[in-house]
C-alpha cells in the first residue's frame, strides 16, 4: 500500500473540521477555569485570582442548588418513563392495524411536532392553556374553573412532561416501527395455526421481539438524567412557577448571563457536564456490554 | 397476516383505530387552531368562539405581517444562517469523515482524533465559557456566530463515517488501480454512493439551524439581528408577568395580539411544513441508522 503520499491528504481533509472543532468546541473549554477563579473581566481570565473550590462550596451552601438538582431530576425522569412507554405502546397499537393507507397517513401526521421548535410548541400552549384559552373553554364545559395553567408551580411539571412526550412519542416510534418490521411473519401464521388469538400474538410475539429495543433506549437515556430539556422550559416557564420549574440549565442561564455571577454559574455548568459525562459513559457502557451497541 | 375475526376481537380493533385517529387528530390539532386563529376576526378569537374554522374571516393579521419590517429581516437572517451553516456544514462533514473511515492501520491519527471527537461530543465547558469564547472571537452581532457557534456536529461525521465504512472496499481498491488519489475516490465514488446519509444529515442540518433560537438570543444584542425564532419568541413566549394574574389576563385578551401572534406562528412553520412530506423517508433512514445496529 503507498501509504505516505496519501495519509497527507488524510490530513488535509481532516483540517477544516479540526479547525471548527478547535475554536468552537474545545477553546470554550479553557473557560472552565473560571469556575476555580475569581473571575474580573477586566484583568482577564489568566490574571484572575485562584479561589480553589470557593464556587462549589457557595453553590451548596444555596438553597436554589437543592431545588434545581431536584427538579431537573424529577423532570428529567418523568419525561425518560414516558418517552419510552408511549411510543412503544403507540407502535404496538398501531402495528396491529392492517391498513397500509391508515398506518402510513398516521405516521407521517405523528412525527410532524418533533420538527417544530420549542418557540413555536410554546407559543401554542400559551395561547390554548391561557385563561380565556381552548383548554380551559373545554374544562368549563364540565363546570370547572379557568385554571392559571402557567402560573400554577403544581401543573406546571405536567405541562412539560406532556408536551414533551407530546411533541416526541411520533418520533421516537420509528425506531419500533422498524423493530417490528423485521419480525418474521410466518411465526405469526404458525402461531395462528395453532390457535393463539390476536392477542395472545402480540404478548407471546410481538412484544419480546420490540422489547430488546425498549431495554436499549432505556439504558442509553440514563445518561440524560440531568437534561430535562432546557430549550422547552425556557420557553415556558416564567418567574411563578421557578420553584418547581426551574432546572440546571435555565439557572445557569439566569445566574451566569444576566446576573453575571459567572465564576458560580461555571461552577454549577462544570459540575452537570461532570457528572452527564461520568453517566454517559456508564449507560454507552451498559448498553455495549449488554446490547452490543456502539456508536462507531 | 391471519385475521382474527372473533367479536371481541373486532370490537378491539375498532376501539384501537378510534383511540389512533384521536391521538393523530391531537398532533395536528394545534397547528390547525393557530392557523385558524391567524385568519379570525380578533374580538371572535379572543372571546374564544374559534375551533375548527375561521370565524369573521379576515387577512388583517397577515397584511400587518407585510408591514412587518423586523418579521422581514428576520427571516431573511434565518434563511441565510440555513443556507450557509447547511453548505459547511455538509462540507466538512464529507470531508472529515472519509479519513476517519479508514482503519487505523491505514491512517494511524485516525483513533485519536475519534476520541477528541467522542470527548466533544459528551463534554463541553458549559455555557458561560461559550459565551466568553464567543464574545473573545468576535462572535456577538454576527451572522457567523450563528453558523458555527454550535460547534461541529459530531453525531453527524460519525454517522456518515459508519456509512463509508459499510461501502463495498473494492470499490476504492479498483479506483486506486485506476489511479484516483483520495479526492477523486471521495467526490466521485463515495460521495455519490452516500447520497442516503447525506440526505439524512441535509434534513437534520435544515431543521437545527431554522428552529435554533438561543445562540441568537445570547449572542445578538440587538433585536434586529434576530433569527425568524428568536423573533418569535420575543414576541410571543416571553410572558409579561402582568399577563399572568387573572384580572390582567381578562383585561388583556379582548386586545391582545392573538391572531396577530398564531399568523406569525404559522408562518414560522410554514416552510416547515411544506417540505416536510418529502423529507420524511430520508429522517426515517436517518434515526435507524443512528439508532440500531448489530
Amino acid at each position: 500500500m503507498r501509504n505516505k503520499g496519501v495519509v497527507i491528504h488524510y490530513y488535509l481533509m481532516l483540517l477544516p473540521g479540526l479547525v471548527w472543532l478547535f475554536f468552537f468546541n474545545l477553546l470554550p473549554m479553557y473557560g472552565i477555569l473560571m469556575a476555580f477563579k475569581d473571575f474580573n473581566p477586566g484583568i482577564g481570565l489568566l490574571k484572575s485570582e485562584w479561589i480553589g473550590m470557593e464556587n462549589f462550596k457557595y453553590m451548596f451552601e444555596l438553597d436554589d442548588s437543592k431545588e434545581i438538582f431536584a427538579n431537573t431530576i424529577t423532570i428529567a425522569l418523568a419525561k425518560m418513563v414516558g418517552n419510552l412507554i408511549v411510543p412503544l405502546v403507540f407502535a404496538l397499537m398501531l402495528n396491529e392495524v392492517k391498513n397500509r393507507l391508515f398506518t402510513r397517513t398516521v405516521q407521517t401526521i405523528v412525527y410532524l411536532p418533533h420538527f417544530l421548535s420549542w418557540v413555536i410548541v410554546a407559543g401554542i400552549m400559551l395561547d390554548l392553556f391561557s385563561y380565556s384559552g381552548l383548554v380551559n373553554q373545554l374544562l368549563a364545559l364540565f363546570g370547572v374553573e379557568p385554571i392559571l395553567f402557567f402560573a400554577s408551580p403544581q401543573i406546571f411539571p405536567s405541562l412539560v412532561v406532556g408536551s414533551d412526550i407530546w411533541k416526541e412519542f411520533g418520533f421516537g416510534a420509528i425506531i419500533y416501527f422498524a423493530a417490528l418490521t423485521s419480525i418474521n411473519p410466518e411465526m405469526y401464521e404458525a402461531a395462528a395455526i395453532d390457535g393463539a388469538s390476536q392477542f395472545r400474538r402480540l404478548i407471546s410475539i410481538t412484544l419480546p421481539s420490540v422489547l430488546p429495543v425498549a431495554v436499549l433506549l432505556g439504558t442509553l437515556s440514563l445518561g440524560n438524567i440531568l437534561n430535562a430539556g432546557f430549550d422547552q422550559i425556557f420557553n415556558l416557564y416564567n418567574p411563578m412557577v421557578y420553584s418547581t420549574g426551574d432546572i440546571i440549565d435555565t439557572w445557569v442561564y439566569r445566574v451566569g448571563l444576566i446576573n453575571m455571577q459567572y465564576g458560580l454559574a461555571t461552577a454549577v455548568g462544570l459540575l452537570k457536564s461532570v457528572v452527564g459525562l461520568f453517566l454517559i459513559s456508564i449507560s454507552y457502557t451498559l448498553a455495549y456490554r449488554f446490547a452490543n451497541y456502539r456508536i462507531f | 397476516m391471519v385475521e382474527d375475526r372473533s367479536v371481541p376481537s373486532r370490537v378491539l380493533n375498532g376501539l384501537n383505530i378510534l383511540l389512533l385517529v384521536v391521538i393523530t387528530l391531537l398532533c395536528v390539532y394545534p397547528v390547525w387552531y393557530t392557523f385558524v386563529i391567524s385568519l379570525s376576526d380578533k374580538a371572535a378569537a379572543g372571546a374564544g368562539e374559534v375551533f375548527l374554522w375561521p370565524k369573521g374571516f379576515t387577512l388583517s393579521s397577515y397584511e400587518m405581517i407585510i408591514a412587518d419590517q423586523q418579521f422581514f429581516k428576520s427571516f431573511f437572517i434565518s434563511v441565510q444562517r440555513v443556507l450557509y451553516g447547511t453548505l459547511i456544514t455538509l462540507f466538512v462533514i464529507v470531508l472529515m469523515a472519509y479519513p476517519l473511515s479508514k482503519t487505523s492501520k491505514q491512517f494511524r491519527s485516525r483513533n485519536i482524533v475519534m476520541w477528541m471527537l467522542i470527548f466533544v461530543m459528551l463534554f463541553n465547558g458549559g455555557l458561560v465559557p461559550w459565551y466568553m469564547t464567543m464574545k473573545s472571537l468576535g462572535m456577538v452581532n454576527n451572522i457567523w456566530g450563528l453558523v458555527l457557534g454550535g460547534g461541529l456536529p459530531v453525531f453527524n461525521v460519525i454517522l456518515v463515517m459508519n456509512f463509508y465504512r459499510n461501502l463495498p472496499k473494492e470499490m476504492e481498491e479498483s479506483a486506486l488501480v485506476d489511479g484516483a488519489g483520495p479526492w477523486r475516490t471521495l467526490f466521485n465514488i463515495f460521495l455519490p454512493l452516500s447520497m442516503p446519509v447525506i440526505a439524512t444529515i441535509l434534513v437534520f442540518t435544515i431543521v437545527y439551524h431554522w428552529n435554533e433560537f438561543f445562540q441568537a438570543l445570547v449572542l445578538m444584542t440587538k433585536n434586529e439581528n434576530y433569527p425568524l425564532q428568536s423573533y418569535i419568541r420575543q414576541v410571543t413566549v416571553v410572558v409579561d408577568p402582568s399577563k399572568i394574574d387573572a384580572e390582567s389576563a381578562k383585561r388583556l385578551s379582548s386586545s391582545s395580539n392573538q391572531t396577530l401572534n398564531a399568523a406569525k406562528i404559522f408562518i414560522s412553520m410554514l416552510p416547515l411544513l411544506v417540505i416536510y412530506p418529502f423529507f420524511q423517508r430520508y429522517f426515517i433512514k436517518g434515526i435507524t441508522l443512528g439508532s440500531v445496529k448489530g
